[in-house]
């Protein structure tokens, strides 16, 4: 028996997404029990199936170089922004203001 | 308890999740196979009950809902299996060890059907309440079975309004089919109360502990009363029990079960054990020469 891990598509439009695995002698078997595990009910649009050795597993994302820059969380400007505005404040008014 | 298993434990108590290739400690292990193998063994098991209905359902509809209920419920067996192959037991293993009657499955598929209100009262009132106990395992730490849970949910929603519907036709028929459902339901009451198992503090159950189930047993089956008993004495049924009732606190009272007779019932010796085993070890049997088949054909 081999695992066959399966994606689904809920509707069109939607991203495919991990829905489970199942266990299958073959790719033929594979596929009549994943329509039937997983798209009986039409909650599927389209079903992908993958032997588990196949998938390519990626986990670990080390920021060693601390790239914060690159994100929302990376930029705290609160403090300058009050900062900012209490120097515009205390600024000689301007014409257009 | 050695630091990594400290970790594991802090990691899950304080909600984080577990996926199937993550390091996890023996105990926690060992407890999660059990019960997922359990929880697969009764979907398995839990068909067998009904099986016996298909042929004899009142009209075609009936027949083909129960058809579909039923294969959903294998379907949810084979599901639960993978997530116990994956944790490190075979499929075969565990269909080998339920024959053997080493594994267990949940006491009310361990009684016998007499009459087409009993598959009324199982599909409304045992599926309320699995459902409650199903609907407690989305926040499992366990993430995998988490997810399947989520799909087993979705597929069991209609079972209860298809038993209800059962339970409806029937009550406002003939006499004689509303005696039906009260004689199933006065059968059927006391392993409904036990279902949930005994009253064990959040505090001494591992299972909570783990985070594998986040539902203490006795707040699973006042949810149980709270939301299915005002629904069955509002179609005039009764329950067999003369303590039920609710306080004003919100709180069910009842007759406290024998819990050594559940104990007793899931480890085999229900009404009908011996026999569903039997019928399971027969099936295994029968269909053999199917998996060596295609085993040898896809080899």
């Amino acid at each position: 028996m081999s695992v066959f891990e399966v994606f689904r598509r809920e509707r069109a439009g939607a991203p495919m997404q991990h829905a489970g695995s199942i266990a299958a002698p073959d790719a033929r078997f594979a596929q009549v029990y994943a329509r039937e595990q997983y798209g009986r009910r039409g909650e599927s649009t389209a079903l992908w199936l993958v032997p588990r050795e196949a998938v390519d597993e990626i986990e670990d994302f080390v920021d060693e170089f601390d790239l914060k820059y690159r994100r929302v969380d990376g930029y705290s400007i609160k403090e300058r922004l009050k900062e900012a505005r209490e120097r515009a404040g205390a600024a000689a008014p301007r014409a257009g203001r | 308890m050695d630091v990594r298993t400290e970790e594991f434990l802090a990691h899950v108590q304080s909600g984080g999740l577990v996926e199937a290739g993550d390091w996890m400690p023996d105990e926690y292990r060992k407890r999660l196979t059990k019960f997922v193998e359990m929880h697969a063994n009764s979907e398995l098991m839990g068909v067998l009950p009904e099986r016996d209905w298909i042929l004899r359902a009142p009209t075609l509809q009936r027949k083909l809902a129960l058809t579909a209920k039923i294969q959903d419920e294998a379907g949810h067996a084979q599901l639960l299996y993978r997530i116990v192959e994956d944790l490190g037991k075979p499929r075969e293993a565990c269909l080998d060890d339920l024959i053997a009657g080493k594994s267990k499955f949940h006491n009310v598929f361990h009684y016998p059907t007499k009459s087409w209100g009993d598959v009324g009262v199982i599909a409304w009132l045992v599926d309320a309440a699995a459902i409650i106990s199903q609907k407690a395992l989305l926040k499992c730490s366990y993430a995998p079975y988490a997810r399947i849970m989520r799909k087993i949910c979705w597929e069991e929603s209609f079972h209860i309004l298809h038993g209800r519907d059962v339970v409806l036709t029937l009550v406002t028929g003939t006499d004689g089919q509303r005696e039906l459902v009260q004689e199933a339901l006065d059968r059927w009451w006391e392993p409904l109360m036990m279902f949930h198992g005994n009253p064990i503090p959040a505090d001494d159950d591992p299972m909570v502990h783990w985070r594998i189930k986040s539902q203490p047993n006795e707040e699973a089956r006042q949810q149980f009363l709270e939301g299915y008993v005002p629904q069955v004495w509002e179609l005039g049924l009764t329950l067999p029990d003369p303590k039920l009732a609710r306080a004003d606190d919100g709180t069910w009272t009842y007759t406290e079960p024998d819990w050594e007779k559940l104990m007793a019932v899931v480890s085999g010796n229900g009404p009908a054990s011996a026999e569903r085993i039997a019928f399971r070890r027969l099936s295994r049997a029968e269909i053999d020469w199917v998996s060596r088949t295609v085993l040898a054909e896809a080899a």
